[in-house]
């Protein structure tokens, strides 16, 4: 028996957010009696197999097959199910990145088994899962119980804190995918990566946003949020107002119909604080407005406020930053 | 080509943060029900492809015998036809429960060449049915689509958005596609539209006639409402704005979320 988390690969490495499974996992292994074991999949993995080492899984299954160059899902769910049996693991974890949603749900109707997506919380009662889940577009919270034997879900990014890596321990264990090319119907052709070095908003830290306030000149607004976010090391977001606008892109957007996220700090700039943003984002730890419309509902969220137009305001910050962070 | 384009009906996103724990419990909703505003650009892609590639779409929703105005609204569109799987009697659902009854259906439709889906409800966020539903008709699936660059000698070929880039794959029909916001501008149903959708008989088909046997593997229990986030909002106030500014970002290191 066992917990089995799947540690995804990007370009550069394993998702940094499914470390966080690594401290969750070894709560639930511990709360179980049962081993904490990792698989990591791809063309190459030797690599983010040792880093799963040092996160104290104490076994990390390695398939390593050139037909998981690209991500597909024919092939990792393959792969991901092989680590279910290898390890024998009741409980099979991931981040719910895209990927990770849906290898999820595709392993979890194969076997048959329960599935919570983007759950927020996991603990074990009686020797169950039970996962806490956000729906209702974060309206409403559930705990999720299972009458399956292998429970399975995705965890939102942030839900949980990264462990500290230390000493390598557990060993890598080699597992064949048993897949050729001709078995994997979903053939990719091109790739563009068009965020390289851009902070993820499910995985920031700081999340400066933007909304309706830059209105008076869109491109310079968007300009100044995202001249904060670089001296902050922040990923920049955006209100649906602003998106709608096209002022900005879609995959920016936070909110009840764009992502959900969970920073140390929020920083809304121009964004009146409609309940479908605040739905969004009203798990930032510290949340920050800077608004010229003193009554904008943002203010009653917010820990800390600026009274003023985001055209001053925002460079005055950056600015402020620049001296202290240098 | 034969197109399914599967549509929820759920609460009016306007409506959600109305949602009380006890109607999310009993799953008596009085929200104001429409069609599940992701399922708007699925629907749109059907009425697309269907011009594009000369095929015949139809619009299946599963759920309670009210559920049709979801479907209406797909009509209305300009989905030629619609389909309603009648799921009361089946109990509690969870995600094998739909892929199973779902699967059914399209089955049951028969020789469906493309299953569309949007990309999540509203209401249950899982993002997985899809999946599901793939996994249960053993064809390929392509999520998160942006475009559909082509259909030619039974292969489709899109572009999809995928965690930090955009990707263009190829899968042989018949597969399951996810398509996400950006894929298209849903229209609004036009008022002949609306009139031959109110015209058109939905034909019914339920889960028992479809032999779903299988049973929920989760459940929801301990349904609430987040807690309210209570803050008391420090307004920085100062002589200039750089003063301001200089204020917040001391106050902001001090907190040590820097």
């Amino acid at each position: 028996m066992s917990v089995l988390v799947w540690i995804e690969q990007t370009e550069g490495g394993a998702v940094p957010s499914c470390w966080e499974l690594a401290g969750k996992g070894r709560e639930l292994a511990d709360a179980l009696g049962v081993s904490l074991d990792a698989v990591v999949m791809g063309a190459e993995t030797a690599q983010t197999a040792a880093a799963a080492q040092s996160y104290g899984f104490d076994k990390v299954y390695a398939i390593t097959d050139p037909v998981l160059a690209d991500y597909r899902l024919t092939a990792y769910a393959v792969g991901l199910q092989k680590a279910v049996e290898a390890s024998g693991a009741s409980v099979v974890l991931a981040s719910a990145t895209i990927g990770g949603r849906e290898v999820t749900a595709y392993v979890a109707c194969q076997l048959d088994a329960g599935l919570a997506p983007d759950a927020v919380d996991l603990r074990i009662e009686d020797g169950k899962l039970v996962a806490t889940r956000a729906v209702y577009s974060n309206n409403i919270l559930t705990d999720v119980i299972f009458n399956s034997d292998i429970q399975v879900a995705s965890a939102r990014p942030r839900s949980f804190p990264i462990p500290e890596p230390g000493a390598a321990g557990g060993e890598v264990i080699a597992l064949d995918l048993g897949l050729g090319e001709d078995d994997i119907p979903e053939k990719v052709i091109d790739v563009k990566v068009s965020d390289s070095g851009e902070v993820s908003l499910t995985d920031a830290s700081i999340i400066v946003s933007g909304g309706r306030g830059v209105a008076a000149d869109p491109v310079k607004g968007f300009e100044l949020v995202t001249a904060l976010a670089d001296v902050l090391g922040a990923a920049v977001g955006a209100s649906r107002a602003a998106v709608d606008a096209d002022y900005i892109p879609y995959k920016h957007q936070v909110g009840q119909t764009g992502k959900t996220v969970k920073p140390d700090l929020y920083i809304a700039a121009g964004i009146s604080g409609a309940i479908q943003h605040l739905a969004g984002m009203g798990g930032s730890k510290i949340i920050v407005a800077i608004n010229k419309d003193p009554d904008a509902p943002i203010f009653e969220r917010a820990n800390y406020g600026i009274v003023g137009d985001l055209f001053e305001v925002l460079p005055a910050l950056t600015d402020a930053f620049k001296e202290r962070l240098s | 080509m034969k197109i399914v384009v599967l549509i929820k009906q759920t609460p009016d996103t306007a409506e959600l943060p109305n949602i009380s724990a006890e109607e999310a419990q009993s799953g008596d909703i009085r929200a104001t029900m429409v069609i599940n505003p992701w399922d708007e650009y699925a629907a749109e892609e059907a009425i697309d492809l269907c011009d594009r590639f000369d095929g015949d779409a139809i619009a299946i929703t599963m759920g309670t015998p009210d559920s049709t105005d979801a479907l209406k609204h797909a009509l209305a569109m300009g989905v030629g036809d619609a389909m309603l799987v009648d799921s009361s009697g089946l109990g509690e659902m969870d995600l094998s429960v739909a892929a199973e009854a779902l699967a059914a259906a399209i089955k049951e439709e028969g020789n469906v060449d493309l299953v569309l889906t949007g990309k999540q409800s509203v209401d249950g966020n899982s993002s997985a049915l899809f999946a599901g539903i793939a996994c249960k008709l053993g064809y390929p699936l392509l999520s998160n689509v942006s475009k559909v660059v082509d259909i030619a000698d039974g292969v489709i070929t899109v572009e999809r958005i995928v965690d930090g880039g955009q990707e263009t794959v190829t899968a042989p029909l018949p597969a399951v596609v996810s398509v996400g916001k950006e894929i298209n501008d849903p229209r609004y149903p036009s008022f002949m539209g609306i009139r031959k959708a109110n015209r058109k008989k939905i034909p019914t088909i339920s889960v028992a006639d479809l032999g779903v046997s299988a049973s929920p593997k989760v459940q929801w229990t301990n349904i609430r409402k987040p807690e309210a986030r209570h803050t008391e909002v420090v307004i920085i106030e100062g002589e200039t704005v750089q003063e301001k500014a200089a204020k917040l970002a001391d106050a902001l290191l001090a907190e040590k979320v820097i």
